[in-house]
């Protein structure tokens, strides 16, 4: 029984911890945000496979690119507008193009950056990675998750971009959860609408779809925890089956996984009234994160609000 | 010190690898020619004086690696891997054309014995940092070898490297700057100067060696052993070039050398000197 309790950055160490006593392949290269990733432990561990660059985010994903094409599978980490916007050119090329076997772990996705504010803010993150070829998006949304992920990660050959909120989340998943990398989670089955959920729009979905449940609406959710490659196949079969969409994620509504869904519907001709929650085209602010859930529209409250709009498009 | 036998026969195959690259580039009528002939000595003191490596085991494990961060450099790495019988020397023409395996920038990915992918500025270099790290864990012994250029020194990523590969103390780590004093927009002192370059280097917790002339393979014969035997830190060896060295033509465009097209008689008379 895996303890549901602890913050996320307290489940991926203590993972990775065991991973690497296991597999000397893994080194861990941080960019001074070790106390807030929680990898100062693997240091005192592992001082020759835990390292840290400094405040040299560059340096961090091309010395790890080195690293992997000497036989070694490094995680990166640093906040996720750091392991992405601010090394777009350095995932592209020493990892990306030169098929480095590299996983970045981007903490503090979208509203989860709270009080740092704009600068620290990613709504944009999972576009720009999106658009560089060869990338794997992930988010996890429970420990549960998060844990039965990481033999898989390391399995795959190639880059990994995980989104980590880093604190407790809500538990979606219990012990017997199976877990595939492309595959997406349906959460519950429904036939009058498909929500589309990512990350902590996940749980706000949930407590959204129990509002909707007593209204007498069937609604179909389904966790995209992958959002490239998208699984096309589940969103597919749910979309012909409901014929309505709703997509949710702590992101920007360009580039995300609003966008991964219209392109599947595209791509497919599928056609059904479509409406989304997300950051419509701003910057972040200063904020709790309640507070930043209400000012950008991405709670429960605003899910059902959607929803019942698609339906009565339809 | 090298034999005299020794410089040369490494001067006679400066003299054929800078053939092979003009002879590909000219084919092609454009290309990087002034920062490929300013580096034929030292990768060839390197691939035929020093690099463990095996030509036919181009992945053996523990063998030294060299970086060419300057990526652009590709066609000289390919005359020297060629020559090496890492493949065959008439793929050399197939340099940038459809469907090759040559592209001006380095691509690990396709090029048999090229160790890293490069062509965006500073970003081997770092690389290079990751490697001579992932050499020490494994404690193989490997030397890792690298070569930036000027203008590139100029990118902030290679001081971000240059600071953690001191702070690591990465004695297998010897980069090389191919000190042309040229960028594509004109002199690195009209542009961006990098001096005082030595102290600089020595400033970051590198050892720095100067070579005064960085076409002379003894020269840079004695920086290289010499950087084999310092311990504790990495070395920086500074080697003075010219762009576009040994072809008059390429030599006489001055900056105007980066990228340029070069017309068949110009390539005839350079080949017809070097023979």
């Amino acid at each position: 029984m895996y303890n549901t309790n602890v913050e996320m950055r307290v489940a991926l160490v203590s993972e990775i911890e065991k991973i690497m006593e296991k597999d000397e392949r893994i080194v861990f290269v941080d960019a001074d945000l070790g106390k807030a990733g929680g990898t100062l432990k693997l240091r005192e561990k592992f001082p020759e496979r835990a390292l840290d660059v400094g405040v040299a985010e560059q340096n961090m994903a091309s010395v790890a690119a080195g690293l992997s094409s000497y036989g070694f599978i490094p995680f990166i980490s640093s906040f996720t507008s750091f392991a992405t916007r601010r090394i777009a050119d350095q995932i592209a090329i020493s990892i990306s193009y030169a098929g480095s076997n590299v996983k970045i772990i981007g903490l503090d996705p979208g509203i989860s950056a709270e009080l740092n504010g704009g600068t620290h803010m990613s709504f944009e993150d999972v576009g720009i990675i999106r658009n560089i070829p060869g990338t794997v998006i992930f988010e996890p949304v429970d420990v549960i998750q998060l844990v039965k992920a990481l033999p898989q990660i390391v399995d795959y050959k190639g880059m990994i971009y995980i989104r980590l909120f880093r604190k407790t989340t809500p538990q979606v998943f219990n012990d017997n959860y199976k877990f595939n990398l492309f595959k997406a989670d349906v959460l519950k089955e429904g036939n009058d609408v498909s929500i589309f959920a990512t990350g902590i729009t996940v749980s706000e979905s949930i407590k959204a779809v129990e509002i909707l449940n007593k209204r007498g609406i069937d609604t179909e959710l389904i966790n995209v925890h992958t959002i490239k490659p998208i699984d096309k196949e589940t969103i597919v079969s749910s979309i012909k089956k409901t014929k309505a969409v709703v997509t949710c994620e702590n992101h920007s509504i360009i580039g995300g996984l609003r966008s991964a869904v219209a392109e599947v519907m595209t791509e497919e001709y599928l056609c059904a009234p479509f409406k989304y929650i997300g950051v419509h085209d701003c910057f972040g602010e200063v904020g709790k994160f309640d507070y930043l859930l209400k000012k950008y529209r991405l709670s429960a409250d605003d899910i059902v609000e959607k929803t019942l709009e698609a339906i009565s498009a339809k | 010190m090298l034999e005299q036998k020794r410089v040369k026969e490494l001067n006679m195959k400066c003299k054929m690898i800078r053939y092979l690259t003009i002879d590909a580039i000219g084919h092609l009528g454009v290309g990087h020619i002034g920062g490929c002939l300013s580096i034929v000595e030292v990768l060839v003191v390197l691939y035929y004086n020093h690099m463990n490596i095996d030509v036919n085991n181009p992945k053996m494990e523990g063998r030294d690696r060299f970086i060419l961060s300057k990526g652009h450099a590709g066609p000289t790495m390919y005359s020297i891997l060629a020559d090496k019988g890492y493949f065959d020397k008439k793929l050399l023409y197939t340099l940038n054309k459809p469907n090759t395996n040559f592209p001006s920038h380095c691509d690990m990915k396709r090029t048999p014995g090229i160790d890293m992918t490069t062509g965006s500025l500073g970003q081997g270099f770092s690389c290079a940092v990751g490697v001579a790290i992932g050499s020490k864990i494994k404690k193989d012994n490997a030397t890792i070898y690298t070569l930036i250029g000027d203008g590139e020194s100029q990118e902030g990523q290679i001081w971000e490297a240059a600071m953690y590969a001191a702070h690591k103390k990465l004695d297998n780590l010897i980069g090389f700057t191919d000190y042309n004093k040229m960028q594509i927009d004109g002199t690195t002192d009209e542009i961006n100067s990098l001096e005082p370059i030595v102290d600089k280097w020595k400033a970051f917790g590198w050892n720095v060696m100067n070579v005064e002339d960085g076409h002379n393979v003894q020269e840079i014969d004695n920086a290289i052993l010499s950087a084999k035997k310092c311990k504790g830190c990495p070395t920086m060896i500074i080697l003075n070039t010219i762009k576009g060295k040994g072809a008059y033509f390429a030599e006489q465009a001055g900056a105007g050398n980066h990228n340029m097209q070069i017309r068949p008689e110009q390539i005839q008379k350079a080949l017809k000197e070097l023979k």
